[in-house]
């Protein structure tokens, strides 16, 4: 039995590549099936991935989802953030420049207007859970941005670390909100060319998040929202700890 | 060669990264700004130029290609990866300032999308494009 369970741990990505093909497999049956198309094979296949993540997490307490799981460890290295971004370049092959340069400077203003508004959302949350300190508010408020940009402002305005585990995780439930509800709001925000997916990359930020929603929702447009969600956190990590919190602790002191 | 295409991307990406994380040094920020978006640019730009001057064989274009193929998979392992249960465990205000940066985002898109000129849905797919 080890032996047999060696060969798959010593061969973890292409497990992967097989769970991966199953689970899309299943997907795009039921797709037809349950949904008659209406909700994308891929996106099923999401929702199945973080429920199976979900899965993984909770049996063996690591942060990885399945991947902690020995034999699914290669889930890890096929979807991490090496060969993501790899695959999320190459689908920049065959875009138009021209789209990008149109919709460049509405894509900047979702960049910044995008930090903002989470953050302030965010703050606004926190406070309202209790956590009045300006210091808290703004971590969570910056999780709730990226859960990368929480822990960094957290770090640099000196939250405690309760509120910071509390920013990665409103920043986690943002990524897997996004991942799954983009299919389901692209119709009503009209989330169907390349400006729109642009704006919305720029809005939300998570890049896990959109460029699972986008692939869900219309390959074509992962490109366009992938390229204004990787500015994000970089224009968060910038503006939460400095300009954010400075105006956030003049507006509620301390 | 099928490797050049896929050696390119590479190189995109690389490329990309350092002038990321150069761009994230410069301005005292502990992330990398943008390097994918870099990366991406530098693709489109390349890849255009080469294919105009009739220097892009068709099986440079399939290393590109296959990893364009090969990102809804990659993206639903990500998804299998991700910490779900510690999003779960952060608790109502969590979930609550998640939920709520998404809606509040979401609702500005067609107000910003409105902003310089109208844009065209992108045509419907076919069949065989959903297959890929």
């Amino acid at each position: 039995m080890d032996r047999i369970i060696g060969v798959f741990e010593s061969n973890d990505l292409l497990v992967a590549f097989v769970v991966v093909g199953g689970l899309m497999a299943i997907s795009v049956w039921l797709s037809k099936k349950l949904t008659r198309g209406w909700l994308h094979g891929s996106a099923i296949a999401i929702i199945l991935g973080l429920a199976l993540a979900y899965w993984g997490g909770w049996v063996t307490g690591g942060e990885h989802g399945l991947a902690d799981i020995a034999i699914f460890s290669g889930l890890g290295l096929l979807g991490g953030a090496m060969l993501r971004d790899f695959a999320i370049v190459s689908t920049a092959y065959g875009v138009d420049l021209r789209e990008i340069k149109r919709a460049g400077l509405v894509g900047v203003l979702s960049l910044v207007l995008g930090v903002l508004v989470s953050f302030a959302v965010g703050a606004a949350i926190a406070a309202a859970f209790g956590y009045t300190d300006a210091a808290s508010m703004a971590t969570i408020g910056a999780g709730a941005a990226t859960y990368i940009v929480g822990p960094v402002t957290g770090t640099a305005v000196g939250a405690s670390s309760e509120v910071i585990a509390l920013s990665v995780a409103a920043g986690l439930v943002k990524s897997v909100v996004v991942m799954v509800g983009t299919p389901l709001i692209a119709p009503l925000i009209g989330l169907n060319n390349p400006k729109s997916a642009m704006v919305y990359g720029g809005l939300m930020g998570t890049t896990s998040g959109v460029a699972g929603g986008l692939a869900a929702t219309d390959k074509r447009l992962v490109p366009y929202g992938a390229m204004t969600a990787t500015f994000y956190t970089g224009v968060g990590c910038l503006l939460g700890p400095s300009l954010l919190y400075v105006v956030l602790r003049a507006l509620v002191g301390g | 060669m099928v490797l050049y295409g896929v050696a390119a991307l590479a190189v995109c990406l690389l490329s990309g990264a350092l002038v990321g994380e150069l761009l994230g040094a410069a301005v005292g920020v502990d992330a990398n700004v943008g390097g994918v978006g870099f990366a991406m640019i530098m693709l489109v730009v390349v890849s255009d130029r080469l294919r105009r001057n009739g220097k892009l064989p068709e099986a440079t274009e399939q290393g590109v290609l296959f990893w364009s193929a090969m990102y809804i998979p990659v993206v639903i392992a990500m998804a299998s990866t991700q910490n779900v249960v510690k999003a779960i465990a952060g608790g109502p205000m969590a979930i609550t300032a998640g939920l709520a940066a998404l809606a509040v985002g979401a609702a500005l898109v067609p107000v910003l999308s409105r902003i310089g000129e109208p844009a065209e849905p992108l045509p419907p797919l076919v069949e065989e494009e959903r297959e890929v």
